[in-house]
């Protein structure tokens, strides 16, 4: 109380940011401009978010890697100041299951080491082969169509949900259904009704198609889950819970890496034309983690709370606060990538978060990582005249979204 | 140099396999690393370096003996 008095008028509080900041349209593929004062000045600051709640921002790399590693910072969004994406997430946590993506250890260890074994490295590299031959055929129709053409219909989504539904074993040919739900859901445009009866839509879709798979298994990844059930290892609704996150989060992800790595690659012919030219996998697979660390499209920052107070950086984060990491800020940190603002697919980016980092690093990384290895080591080298078919600035960028995109990018040959 | 593995921090990403396969491997069932070479030679140590600094569990060391 005697602080409050003493603590002369209100107004004289320092400025607290706005975040998600906003970005600077003539330099699209950047992060926002007011990142980079932040993560120079003040790496550990407060912003205001969407509640007028003031959660931690947190910029650089290495400070990153040591919050999200540290047992004291957690991912349960049951906790009362978790700072949530959007009104939509803060209305249905409290109604959410314990899931991988809201859990701590030891149950998230063991949530997540019971649906692991399908990414397995092994098991990923294995599909090499048949994801070469998708993207070949998708890239042949789409020579065989008109000029020019949406990259974004005609390749970049249809590989992340063919590569999904065939894993996890969902018809594809549901895949209007699936895709146009899962952008609903994570959208922030929308409101809390709309996102959740999209939710809702696809747990029914998914609770019926397991109910399927638990009498007729098949070879995917949700008969696995089914015999797990049926072993008393998983409950039903974990099962449903993991089946529909994997769907929303193995599609729109890498079909944007997809659609805007093509768009800064032909913003940087030299860079472009070292990939077209290369067979090297090595080279290849340090160009996809170039374009990941570039990019960094998970642009509404990872969300945390601290379970215990957490001196960091000069800062003490007190038990209950809110954290937020934003990723770009991360990856374009210059102690981590020198001359981090340059697209350099020569440069060693291995480090980078865009997959994020600790125990929640991304399920689906290596799935992702070979499909757009593929990608981008067949598209330029089949279509070596690969252009843009409208200037940038008419592009239509998703600010919405989880991650941040193009609605379609349109290309001639 | 011996290579230590905190097991139980484990969450079976399997990035040290992509680092370091000679080192590293993980179990069929459930992802976790398994460690294929307690004391590696010389010649292994730059990819379990990298493992080591991309593990996203921090659950690898390099130890000197
Ligand atoms: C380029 C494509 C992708 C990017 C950039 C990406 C990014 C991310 C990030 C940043 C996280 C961490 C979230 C956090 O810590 O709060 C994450 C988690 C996750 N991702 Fe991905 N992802 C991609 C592709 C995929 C794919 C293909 C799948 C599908 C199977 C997938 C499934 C998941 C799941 C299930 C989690 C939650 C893991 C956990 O909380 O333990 N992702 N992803
Ligand atoms: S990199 Fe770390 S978390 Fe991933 S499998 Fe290896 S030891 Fe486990």
């Amino acid at each position: 109380m005697a602080d409050t008095l003493a603590g002369a008028t209100p107004d004289a509080a320092p400025e607290v940011p706005e975040y998600p900041m906003p970005r600077d349209l003539r330099c699209p593929l950047a992060p926002p401009p007011a990142l980079e004062p932040l993560r120079d000045e003040q790496p550990i600051a407060k912003v205001r978010i969407w509640n007028g709640s003031t959660p931690w921002l947190i910029t650089r790399h290495a400070d990153q890697r040591a919050l999200l590693t540290d047992p004291r910072v957690s991912n349960d969004d049951h906790e009362p100041d978790f700072p949530h994406v959007n009104a939509h997430r803060a209305a249905i946590a409290p109604h959410t299951p314990k899931l991988i993506t809201n859990t701590d250890a030891p149950e998230h260890t063991r949530l997540r080491r019971s649906v692991n074994a399908p990414f397995l490295v092994k098991r990923i590299e294995a599909m090499r082969p048949a994801i070469q031959k998708t993207v070949d055929d998708l890239i042949d129709t789409m020579l065989a169509g008109p000029n020019p053409a949406d990259l974004l219909t005609a390749l970049a989504l249809p590989l992340p949900s063919l590569v999904i539904a065939d894993l996890l074993g969902v018809p594809y040919k549901d895949h209007g259904f699936f895709q146009e739900n899962s952008n609903r859901a994570l959208d922030s445009s929308l409101t809390a009704e709309e996102a959740s009866a999209a939710s809702r839509a696809l747990g029914q879709y998914m609770d019926t198609l397991f109910r399927e798979k638990l009498d007729n298994p098949g070879d995917d990844v949700l008969s696995e889950m089914a015999g797990r059930v049926k072993a008393g290892e998983m409950a039903h609704q974990e099962a449903v819970n993991m089946g529909v996150a994997m769907l929303i989060a193995g599609h729109e992800t890498t079909a944007t890496m997809i659609s805007l790595g093509t768009l800064a690659l032909l913003q940087h012919p030299d860079q472009l034309a070292l990939l077209r030219e290369s067979d090297d996998p090595k080279f290849i697979a340090g160009a996809v983690e170039e374009l990941l660390r570039y990019l960094s499209i998970v642009h509404s920052g990872l969300r945390r709370v601290a379970k215990e107070d957490i001196e960091i950086g000069g800062q003490v984060i007190r038990e209950g606060d809110g954290i937020l990491f934003d990723l770009h800020a991360a990856n374009w940190d210059p102690q981590a990538f020198p001359e981090s603002e340059r697209l350099d697919l020569s440069r060693p980016a291995r480090q980078h978060n865009a997959f994020g980092y600790g125990p929640h690093q991304c399920l689906g990384q290596n799935l992702a990582r070979l499909e757009l290895q593929v990608v981008y080591g067949t598209l330029y080298k089949r279509v070596p005249t690969l252009s843009l078919a409208a200037p940038i600035e008419q592009l239509p960028f998703n600010h919405t979204g989880t991650t941040y995109g193009v609605k379609c990018l349109p290309v001639r040959w | 140099m011996r290579v230590e593995l905190d097991e139980p921090k484990c969450v079976a990403s399997g990035q040290c396999v992509m680092a370091s396969p000679e080192v590293f491997d993980q179990r069929e069932d459930d992802g976790v690393a398994i460690l294929l070479e307690e004391r590696p030679g010389e010649e292994l140590l730059d990819g379990v370096r990298e493992a080591v600094a991309i593990c996203p569990a921090a659950a690898i060391r390099l130890v000197e003996e």
